[in-house]
């Protein structure tokens, strides 16, 4: 049964979250879906309130995620990025919390490149902390769109066959989607070159392969990460060219699936690399839903933490 | 100045020691050890009756900081520090800034030491010059000034032809080489153990097998060319066992390990919610290799307890896990975490702590104390076994902070120590 | 009511019932079935639900849960026919009137209760179509339940303890 009311102060990451509150995300990001389909994309629930977006490591398309579905609430978004001066090295990350305070937000969305950050934040500031990506550790918005996009091609998240497949050691997709599928009921199997598998994975509950046509066969969802050599690859595998040839998602490899089965990526998509272009543009990939779902499922955790009131208020 | 201690329990391993009895100390030596001894004009009387006497303790692996880092700690609070924790004497480690790779850092820490008289300290110079790893550190000019070992710790002596250089030429000195064993390839960029609580934590690992690695090329470095060898907070099980069959080959070689690795694992990192206080280099292990140290303990193979007190600024460790200094402070919890958790739990007889944590220190390193033998040095430990204390950082006397055992209640305190026959107030 | 919809509007073709979630909907479809038997014309429902525009999301607790609101044709050019179980302070209404402007622009809206809390409005609010005007103080509450929802019809006006 989904929760009623949210109450909770920060999302900082899947592990803790409970069942229940997991379907009243996915059950409220169901009609912030549909405020896209309108011609006036907008509602008025988050009027009046500052939402800040800290963006210590770069990152696009979850910042504007994340912008999109602030406006669409029609809260104020502000957002700072370590390209601008305002988070300039030297400002020690305490400091940084400080002023944040005193500027009164509301809420507060950080992404980092050090696992722990956004609850280091979350303890020291009195409004609410949204994890978009503490180094390799969680990334929770993207585990709930991406079972949100689940659930509504398959009806239902119990009992799937999940793959995960790529560099599972360095990817916090990997973990939060490994956290929330078990919590509901899914069952998972990460895959991956052995350099990149870390130690003692399948005490997190999942099984392990060690290649894609394994981890592939009869599932129901395929999720395929994003391989990024040039952050972490120099001793760990050779090229991309070889990535492609032993451990692509290709249609060949994809054949031991099971014949309704969806393909996720959280992209940026490397083409030729872990997935190729036929199988991500072709009738399996709901990669572009995914898209689609980031921006409702982000106005959903938005719009429940904001307005979340705590026992007894 | 004459000290009379009487009616404690003296436990002195040196002598095979464990009962009710009286203790003489005057012009900074043990006098007298024996029943009913009189006090004559003069002498001053300690009733110790319920608490324990012990040779002073000592405490062979710190960081005082001083000279160049003095905002973490200094000679004089680490000393006070040592003192309020039970410790006589400690040996301190050479990467200061300068470091002590020359003997006027040397002289100047010897003779702060000796102006506060909190504790007597035993200088560590370096083994390569600047702690670079390049070339030895004029090893002969250390051993006149007084160092009683030499080590590049926090660092390891990466370079193997060095580490053989290094052994080779300590043997003119009688000087132990001391290494910090970890094959910084392996280590990398690791911020904890690697293993499951790594993994699902999603921070870099630092795997056993880079303690265990450096460990093997150095023993073998060490039967090549016979000399002497001990090894810092040994951490894993894997070198445990190699530790024991160098021993059992007649090697020249003793180690020894931390409380925090016979108390604490891995899981701690994820427990305290990624506190900088769990952070330290060796990493906490995971629970195999914690069972094993206690046994290598209760076994004999580990030779002494060494704290690695590592003192930083609150200010260095208060940001996240990943960009945290490693270290924490262990000069205050010592000897309640081992008379609590090793004595009380089980896992060692009295006698057996105060060997490790004073007798065996003094012999491997050659330095006074380690016994209550007449014409000993008088430095003295009473400890109080009932005692309960709740563990404070805040209370500290070192200036740093940084322990993972705030909170912890524990039985079992040092009440004072007495250094050269004189009563120590820190 | 159905009678008076018919009535009220010159061409049923452009009708939309919109019923606003929870107790709306049913009377929505009641009043369908009606128009239905009695024109022989097939009337479309909509959906709305108002919880993104309640302007006291902040302070009600328990906080109420969204639901999706559904609208079955574009609203330009159509006759939307609000239907609500019971019109009280007005402020549901304004808040739907809100949402279905963020759809486009109908040509008119009109409003269609069952039960009509008199001399209690907060806001200039008034129905079009009422079922029964009823004269309540503000310590009662009026409970209406239909027989799809709640099993059975009827209205209850309670005293709130």
């Amino acid at each position: 049964m989904p929760d009623t009311a949210w109450q909770a102060k920060d999302l900082l990451t899947i592990r803790g979250l409970e069942k229940g509150q997991v379907e009243l995300i996915l059950d409220t990001a169901e009609s912030f879906r549909e405020v896209a389909s309108r011609p006036i994309k907008k509602v008025p629930s988050l009027r009046g309130r500052t939402l800040l977006g800290l963006f210590f490591e770069p990152s696009t398309r979850t910042s504007s995620s994340f912008e999109i579905a602030a406006k669409r609430l029609s809260a104020d978004w502000v957002s700072f990025s370590s390209a601008s001066s305002s988070l300039a090295k030297g400002e020690s990350l305490i400091d940084t919390a400080r002023n944040l305070e005193a500027m009164a937000p509301d809420l507060v969305v950080v992404r980092h490149g050090h696992p722990g950050v956004p609850r280091m934040l979350a303890e020291r500031l009195g409004c609410s902390v949204v994890n978009a990506g503490d180094g390799a550790h969680e990334h929770p918005t993207q585990a709930l769109l991406d079972a949100f996009t689940i659930r509504r091609s398959k009806g239902r998240l119990e009992g799937l066959e999940v793959a995960i497949i790529g560099d599972i050691e360095h990817s916090r997709v990997a973990r939060s989607n490994i956290h929330l599928l078990l919590l509901m009921g899914a069952r998972v199997t990460v895959a991956g070159p052995r350099p990149m598998m870390p130690l003692g994975i399948e005490q997190m509950g999942v099984e392990v392969a060690f290649s894609t046509e394994d981890a592939v066969r009869d599932a129901d969802v395929v999720m395929m990460l994003r391989l990024q050599l040039e952050r972490h690859g120099a001793t760990r595998f050779p090229s991309l060219r070889e990535y492609f040839e032993v451990f692509a998602l290709t249609e060949k490899r994809l054949a031991g699936a099971k014949d309704d089965v969806i393909i996720l990526h959280p992209g940026p998509m490397n083409r030729g690399v872990e997935i190729a272009s036929e199988v991500a543009d072709g009738p399996y990939s709901v990669i572009l839903e995914q898209v689609a779902n980031g921006v409702a499922v982000r106005m959903a955790v938005l719009y429940l933490l904001t307005l979340r009131r705590e026992e007894g208020e | 100045m004459t000290l009379l201690l009487r009616g404690a329990r003296i436990v002195d391993p040196s002598q095979d020691l464990d009962r009710q009895t009286d203790l003489l100390l005057a012009d900074g030596l043990v006098v007298q050890l024996g029943d009913a001894i009189e006090a004559g004009e003069g002498v001053e009387v300690m009733e110790l009756a319920g608490k324990v006497v012990t040779p002073g303790l000592i405490d062979v692996h710190t960081h005082l900081r001083e000279p160049g880092q003095e905002h973490k700690e200094t000679i004089e609070s680490g000393t006070r520090a040592a003192a309020a924790g039970g410790f006589t004497a400690v040996a301190c480690m050479a990467n200061t800034e300068p470091v002590n790779d020359n003997r006027s850092v040397t002289e100047h820490i010897l003779s702060e030491a000796r102006r506060h008289s909190y504790a007597r300290v035993y200088p560590i110079g370096a083994i390569t010059k600047g702690l670079r790893g390049e070339e030895l550190a004029e090893i002969g000019q250390l051993s006149a000034a007084g160092v009683v070992g030499i080590s590049d710790d926090g660092r390891p002596v990466e370079s193997a032809e060095l580490m053989r250089r290094a052994l080779s030429y300590s043997r003119h000195f009688d000087l132990p080489v001391i290494q910090h064993a970890q094959d910084m390839a392996l280590s990398g960029s690791g911020v904890m153990h690697e293993g499951a609580w790594s993994t699902q934590m999603g921070l870099p690992g630092i795997p056993g097998v880079a303690e265990d690695a450096m460990v093997a090329r150095d023993l073998l470095l060490v039967e090549l060319t016979g000399g002497r060898y001990h090894l810092q907070h040994l951490s894993t099980e894997r070198s445990l066992q190699l530790i024991q069959e160098a021993k059992g080959r007649g090697l020249q070689v003793t180690c020894e390990v931390t409380p925090h690795h016979l108390l604490l694992t891995d899981e701690a990192v994820f427990e305290s919610g990624m506190s900088t206080d769990t952070k330290m280099n060796p990493p906490l292990r995971q629970e195999s290799d914690r069972l094993a140290l206690l046994e290598g303990l209760a076994d004999g193979i580990i030779d002494l307890i060494a704290s690695d007190h590592a003192p930083h600024h609150p200010d260095e460790k208060d940001c996240e896990f990943s960009d945290a200094p490693f270290g924490i402070v262990g000069l205050e919890t010592t000897v309640s975490l081992c008379l609590d958790r090793l004595v009380a739990g089980g896992v060692l007889t009295l006698s057996r702590l105060i060997d490790l944590l004073s007798c065996r220190p003094a012999q491997v390193f050659g330095l006074e104390g380690g016994s209550l033998k007449e014409g000993s040095a008088a430095d003295v430990t009473i400890l109080d076994l009932e005692a309960e204390v709740t563990v404070d950082p805040r209370s500290f006397l070192s200036k740093a902070r940084n322990s993972p055992f705030g909170g912890w209640q524990l039985k079992g305190a040092p009440v004072r120590t007495i250094l050269a026959g004189r009563l120590v107030e820190p | 009511m159905a009678g008076e919809i018919v009535e009220k509007n010159e061409t049923i073709e452009d009708l939309i019932l919109v019923g606003i979630r929870t107790r709306g909907v049913p009377m929505a479809e009641a009043l369908a079935a009606e128009i239905g038997r009695m024109e022989n014309v097939e009337v479309p429902i909509g959906v709305l639900d108002i919880t993104l525009y309640r302007d006291d999301l902040s302070t009600i607790a328990p906080q109420p849960v969204v639901r999706e609101t559904h609208l079955p044709l574009p609203v330009e050019d159509r006759i939307l026919v609000l239907c609500d179980d019971v019109l009280f302070s007005g402020r549901t209404i304004r808040a739907a009137l809100d949402a279905l402007i963020d759809f486009g622009r109908p040509k008119a809206v009109q409003l269609a209760v069952l039960i009509d809390r008199v001399g209690q409005r907060e806001l200039p609010i008034q129905a079009d179509v009422v079922g029964r005007e009823v004269s309540t103080t503000l310590d009662q509450e009026v409970r209406v339940r239909f027989e799809s929802v709640d099993g059975v019809d009827e209205v209850e006006v309670v005293d709130r303890a």
